[in-house]
């Protein structure tokens, strides 16, 4: 086990960026998982610290040790693949093995380790088996076993869920997570899952075109957002967006206003009277009433019924349309006029360039 | 719909056995003809052996009069020592050019599938001046050199598409694990490629253990004979011994035949299923 240092690290194919400037220091046992839309560099990223890409500039440190010029097997990393990748020849103790033998390994070391691991993975029924008799979760197991084996310092996932089926994938969401506990090991994680990120991680690092836009604990970027990408990002379905202007400054508050909703104050002192604003507010923190500094009218156009509660999408006097989750049995019907609101410290205001503005009662 | 379908299907097969009746025809009628003796060859060159017809004197002249035990084991070391060295060098070459990027690999690439496109007899001139110069004129090394330069092209180019289709993730997940780049080509790489070489070796062997043509101008001496250039010596300008022509066909092609029924065994694609998803 082991720290992970990525310093000013740059990938560019041609004259393509692909990395841009990335920096992350992660602590030994530390889960992080890297999360952003398809092509943001995520895998691009593991893919180099794993050392099967190289890059074109920047110093990547495992354990304290500069591995730019080390091959994937003298990192002590291992990396589990979204395809599983297992070598359909061999059966599953073999699988586990066939790295072992060239890695200097003694045979009864090697079978004490594969026992360890089939034990943890309850894949001791299943040793002799070949992967094409597997189903997916076996396989995935067996990919995870493989990493185990070889005893890294840092485990590397490539959205090692994507090919389960949903039931599937969260048992073995859980399954990684006790993993986590019990080998106590570093590790990097790479989806597209917001969900898997929220659950499994220590810290996320959110990426978006080959940038980090924010690192953070999951309630971090939930709760507090950096930057509106970040904002949208988190959180399912994504945070509304209001247009908004600073009307006037008063009293340590500045007046917001815009279209579609009541204008409210905010308590910050970072503003100036025209600047332009970005009002973000999730779903779930809308509530039907009339207490809370933000509110906003809206008719229903449409409800989703999920059981627990509903979603509902919300046509505002501007034309702009938002949505509010209600929970409870009173479903809304289509057609009604309704006002929501949301307090202070669910409210999200974002400058012009997109940064979070940091309010004097809220962080 | 049915109706159609079905009178596609009859219109499939009628042409499917109309090629294999145009293809196994003549083979049958070497072998049939091969087990009778000479009167009823000619007499009745359509019918199979029978009591009155059966012989054996065309191998029996065959086995005692000539070397052919020498011809048959100078073509065994020829084909399978070509082929061997086809299907190392054309893997090992494939994957170079699948899977890494050097200077130059596009060009080699090129120069390969010219190889494709212009047949080696064209060189023959050239490769029997070579051949003398380096003193290898008749030895079965020759043969062996000339088969695998014919054959290299070709199987690069199959091998190459089949490894093309090998998840990079195996090759990745085996270098994580450690496995020196040459382990995972023997151990990861080819095993998975065995339908691929089953096929190359098939197309290769076919034309090197039937070729006339290098052994005719390449081998001079008896003991450097292979069997199709052996045949010709029961082919006269005068006199032709066709018993000992078709026994000694039906024996060269036996062989071809035993190397296909064990390599078609492996052609049973499916054998990545289970890698990835």
């Amino acid at each position: 086990m082991a720290n992970l240092r990525i310093e000013h690290l740059y990938k560019r194919y041609g004259a393509a960026k692909v990395l841009n400037d990335v920096n992350l220091t992660m602590e030994d046992g530390e889960f992080v998982v890297l999360v952003g839309p398809s092509g943001c560099g995520k895998s691009t990223l593991l893919r180099m610290i794993a050392g099967l890409d190289g890059a074109s500039g920047g110093d990547i440190h495992i354990a304290g040790k500069l591995v730019n010029t080390l091959a994937p097997a003298e990192r002590g990393i291992a990396m589990v693949f979204q395809s599983y990748a297992l070598y359909p020849h061999m059966n599953v103790r073999k699988n586990m093995t066939f790295g072992l033998k060239f890695t200097g390994v003694p045979p009864a070391e090697r079978e004490r380790r594969v026992a360890e691991a089939a034990r943890m993975l309850r894949l001791e029924e299943l040793l002799e088996r070949y992967p094409r008799d597997l189903s997916g979760g076996q396989r995935q197991r067996v990919a995870i076993g493989r990493a185990i084996v070889r005893e890294p310092a840092v485990f590397l996932f490539d959205e090692p869920l994507s090919n389960l089926d949903a039931a599937l994938r969260v048992s073995t969401r859980v399954e990684i997570a006790n993993l986590h506990r019990v080998l106590k090991a570093t590790i990097v994680y790479v989806t597209h899952d917001q969900v898997e990120a929220m659950t499994l991680a220590d810290r996320i690092v959110v990426m978006n075109k080959g940038c980090i836009e924010q690192v953070g604990k999951p309630l971090e970027l939930y709760y507090a957002p950096a930057n509106l990408f970040v904002a949208g990002f988190i959180g399912s379905p994504a945070m509304n967006f209001f247009e908004a202007k600073v009307e006037r400054i008063e009293g340590g508050c500045a007046r917001v206003a815009g279209a579609g909703f009541r204008s409210f104050d905010l308590p910050t002192t970072s503003l100036k009277v025209g600047d332009v604003l970005t009002v973000g507010v999730r779903p779930e923190h809308l509530a039907r009433g009339t207490d809370g500094v933000f509110a906003v009218e809206g008719v229903v156009e449409l409800v989703e019924r999920l059981g627990e509660s509903s979603f509902a999408y919300l046509r505002r006097a501007d034309g702009r349309l938002f949505v509010a989750e209600v929970r409870g049995r009173q479903t809304p019907t289509p057609g009604e006029r309704t006002t929501l609101t949301a307090t202070t410290q669910d409210v999200h205001v974002f400058d012009a360039s997109g940064f979070r503005v940091s309010m004097q009662n809220n962080s | 719909m049915k109706v159609e379908q079905r009178a596609g299907r009859f219109a499939v097969h009628l042409v499917l056995i109309a090629y294999c009746a145009l293809a196994v025809g003549p083979i049958l009628l070497v072998v049939m003809n091969s087990f009778k003796a000479r009167n009823a060859i000619f007499g009745a060159p359509l019918a199979p052996p029978d009591a009155a017809t059966f012989s054996l004197v065309g191998y029996e002249k065959v086995l005692r009069a000539s070397n052919i035990l020498t011809y048959y084991s100078n073509s065994l070391i020829v084909t399978l020592v070509s082929m061997a060295l086809v299907l190392l060098f054309g893997a090992m070459a494939a994957w170079a050019l699948t899977e890494y990027r050097f200077r130059g690999s596009t060009a080699l690439a090129l120069f390969l599938s010219i190889g494709i496109m212009v047949p080696i007899r064209l060189g023959s001139v050239a490769i029997l001046n070579m051949m003398r110069s380096a003193g290898l004129n008749d030895t079965l090394t020759a043969l062996i050199l000339v088969y695998v330069a014919q054959g290299l092209p070709m199987s690069i180019f199959i091998l190459s598409e089949f490894m093309q289709q090998i998840p990079k993730d195996l090759r990745d997940a085996a270098r994580c694990d450690g496995v020196p780049e040459t382990r995972i080509f023997f151990e990861v790489v080819a095993p998975l490629l065995r339908p691929a070489i089953a096929t190359v070796a098939v197309f290769t062997v076919v034309p090197i253990w039937n070729d006339l043509w290098f052994p005719l101008i390449l081998t001079s001496s008896d003991s450097t004979h292979t069997v199709t250039l052996g045949v010709q010596q029961f082919l006269g300008q005068y006199i032709t011994d066709w018993n000992s022509v078709l026994a000694a066909l039906s024996m060269a092609i036996l062989p071809v035949v035993v190397i296909y029924v064990i390599l078609s065994r492996q052609l049973i694609a499916g054998l990545t299923s289970g890698a990835v998803k």
